[in-house]
């Protein structure tokens, strides 16, 4: 596993926000190093473990716990929609179906846990919970980028912006 | 993907929304500056800390978050001349449904805050402070860092703050998509980079041992952004907006079926439900009735249209009367939405019309607690699960007919069962839903019993 010198620079610049334990910089690497390698493989765990002085499983847990971290590669491109209340009353659950029909993703389903992929590899989908802004729903994200009130017809643009 | 920018209400009053949405405004310090940004943090470094945690304790200000606890008391908790370092975290874990007010903050205008915070660490004496933000906040993470670099470079922030021997490193730092991190001992532990499981108080108040078990404040975004302006106008001069106990002006996040949603800004208490609903808001969609509101976020405890409430007024002569009123007469503060049995939580106000189906609003809130549940204890663990899959099969036309009180003692055996206030948060819409409007749960069974009802 390469860790480019940039990266590993900036990490050890994030190690000294902790300056009590370093052990608290275990979400902000785990954050860098998904956003490198787009996952958070063994590996991974074992040199962030290496570089904050803990056991490997201290960083399993977390990893294991926080619904953000995942352990194998989303698509290309990442598509969260919000499945909460507000959300869903202002069609967040057919946002999501229509996503899954212009990606071209399968096995479409209503529960959050899981990533769904393209078979192309191109797109990825999952519901999450609120994302705090129920004032405009349906909101979502795409990798970085929050959209709100994103209406059925708009789904194929939005998605043709991250081809 | 529209985008609506709204002027605000000739009823709000704008004081941490001053900001938000106002022509020509940028998040960036000289925006701020040019403002008479930074001016309270100068006069705060003039005080004594004693002298700002005592205006802080005169103004009444209650905690934004959720808890509505006193942010003066809480400060006090702090014993001067402790051995042990004082941090400050500022809770930016927005994620209770129904509430996004954090989030304009954050995003237009972090300098306020910033300042709130820097002022707020001078009067605990903390020397060390984090912002944590949720995780799917990645713009507000970066807004914030830009800022605090920009303040940094401006001399409010590092060593000797404007020359005052005062030294404050504030760093950001991200959450990971869990709920339970808003809880703030959830929170610190998480902040130490663990699972966040909440810990057990007594005897982990984090004013005592709190962030590697030394005395931490936390406080929440729209809490910290208020001490700038308590120092402005001064304790006793801030308490003389909203009601007695119910200080300041409060953000109101509106979402659901009404034809205006979102964030409008009140002195405490100077609304209504109903006016709140009606006037501000643009009232119901076309031909709809009012069903139901859950008036402080997801946990708040459902409110019923067409039901009376009691409520004890303060006459002139200080004696109470006991007034009833219907939902649209509630007042809008702390203690007015405590006393129907509610709570003003976090300003998320979720508006219900009648052609909602009350199993399937608890049913979707279910699902969020169930897969919230940080899984510490059990009665929260099972039973969070436990009530999700009872009204997943009354959705699924399931449902058997005992189903309506299995829901209600589950939740009840939670409540009260567990070391976080998270057992209360996902018991209380369940056993208000089912409570409120126990014909609709009832119904759904009968007509599931028949065969009869599809989804």
């Amino acid at each position: 596993m390469e860790i480019p010198y940039e990266l590993e620079t900036r990490i050890d610049e994030v190690i000294t926000h902790y300056p009590v334990s370093k052990r608290s910089a275990t979400l902000p690497l785990l954050h860098m190093l998904q956003e490198y390698f787009g996952y958070i493989s063994e590996e991974t765990m074992a040199w962030v473990a290496e570089k904050l002085e803990l056991e490997p499983i201290n960083i399993l847990e977390v990893v294991t716990f926080y619904p953000m971290f995942r352990q194998e590669p989303a698509g290309e491109t990442h598509i969260r929609v919000c499945r909460t209340l507000s959300c869903a009353m202002a069609g967040g659950y057919d946002l999501f179906k229509t996503f899954c029909k212009h990606a071209q993703i399968e096995n479409e389903q209503d529960e959050h846990g899981h990533i769904l992929k393209s078979a192309d590899g191109k797109y990825s989908i999952e519901f999450v919970e609120c994302l705090a802004s129920c004032g405009s729903g349906p909101v979502c994200m795409i990798n970085d980028d929050f959209y709100e009130r994103v209406t059925r017809e708009e789904v194929p643009q939005l998605l043709e912006r991250y081809r | 993907m529209v985008s609506i920018v709204r002027t605000p209400h000739p009823r709000e009053k704008r004081v941490i929304f001053k900001n938000i949405d106002r022509p020509g405004w940028t998040n960036d310090m000289d925006c701020y500056l040019n403002d008479g940004g930074y001016e309270e943090l100068k006069r705060a470094l003039q005080m004594k800390p004693e002298e700002i945690v005592n205006e802080v304790k005169a103004s009444g200000l209650r905690g934004r978050g959720g808890a509505g606890f006193s942010c003066g008391l809480k400060w006090s908790f702090i014993k001067p001349g402790d051995t042990k370092p004082t941090y400050l975290i500022c809770n930016a874990d927005e994620s209770e449904p129904g509430t996004f007010k954090d989030r304009y903050i954050i995003h237009q205008d972090p300098h306020q805050l910033i300042e709130g915070m820097i002022i707020s660490c001078f009067a605990v004496n903390a020397r060390l402070a984090y912002i944590y933000i949720r995780g799917e906040f990645p713009e507000g993470a970066k807004i914030l860092e830009r800022a605090l670099a920009e303040a940094k470079a401006h001399g409010f922030l590092g060593k000797n703050i404007l020359m005052s021997g005062f030294d404050l490193e504030i760093y950001v730092h991200r959450g990971a998509g869990a709920y339970i991190c808003g809880e703030e001992t959830g929170l610190i532990e998480s902040l130490e980079g663990k699972r966040p499981y909440p810990r057990i108080k007594p005897p982990y108040f984090p004013a005592v041992l709190g962030l590697y078990m030394s005395p931490t404040i936390v406080n929440n975004v729209e809490t910290l952004c208020n001490i700038k302006h308590i120092v402005r106008i001064g304790g006793a001069e801030y308490a003389k907006t909203g009601k007695p106990n119910n200080t300041g002006t409060r953000i109101l996040c509106v979402s659901g079926d009404i034809q205006k949603p979102g964030y409008y800004e009140f002195e405490v208490g100077s609304i209504t439900m109903g006016e709140l609903i009606n006037d501000i808001c643009g009232g119901l969609k076309p031909g709809r009735k009012l069903k139901a509101v859950i008036p402080g976020g997801s946990s708040a405890k459902v409110l019923r249209a067409g039901e009376r409430y009691k409520l004890k007024v303060k006459q002139a002569d200080s004696t109470l009367i006991e007034n009833e009123i219907g939902l649209e007469d509630i007042p809008m503060d702390f203690d007015s939405l405590t006393a129907v049995g509610s709570m003003a939580g976090s300003g998320g106000v979720i508006v219900m019309d009648d052609s909602r189906d009350m199993v399937w609003v608890l049913n979707n809130i279910n699902k969020f607690y169930a897969h919230e549940s940080c899984g510490q204890c059990t009665p929260c663990r099972e039973g969070s699960l436990w009530m999700k899959k009872v009204t997943d099969r009354m959705m699924l036309g399931s449902g058997i007919e005992k189903d309506t009180d299995t829901l209600k003692a589950i939740a009840d055996n939670i409540a009260g069962r567990t070391i976080c206030a998270f057992g209360e948060a996902c018991s209380w819409p369940t056993q208000s839903f089912v409570e409120k409007f126990r014909d609709e749960f009832v119904a759904t069974v009968a007509k599931d019993s028949n065969g009869s009802y599809t989804h």
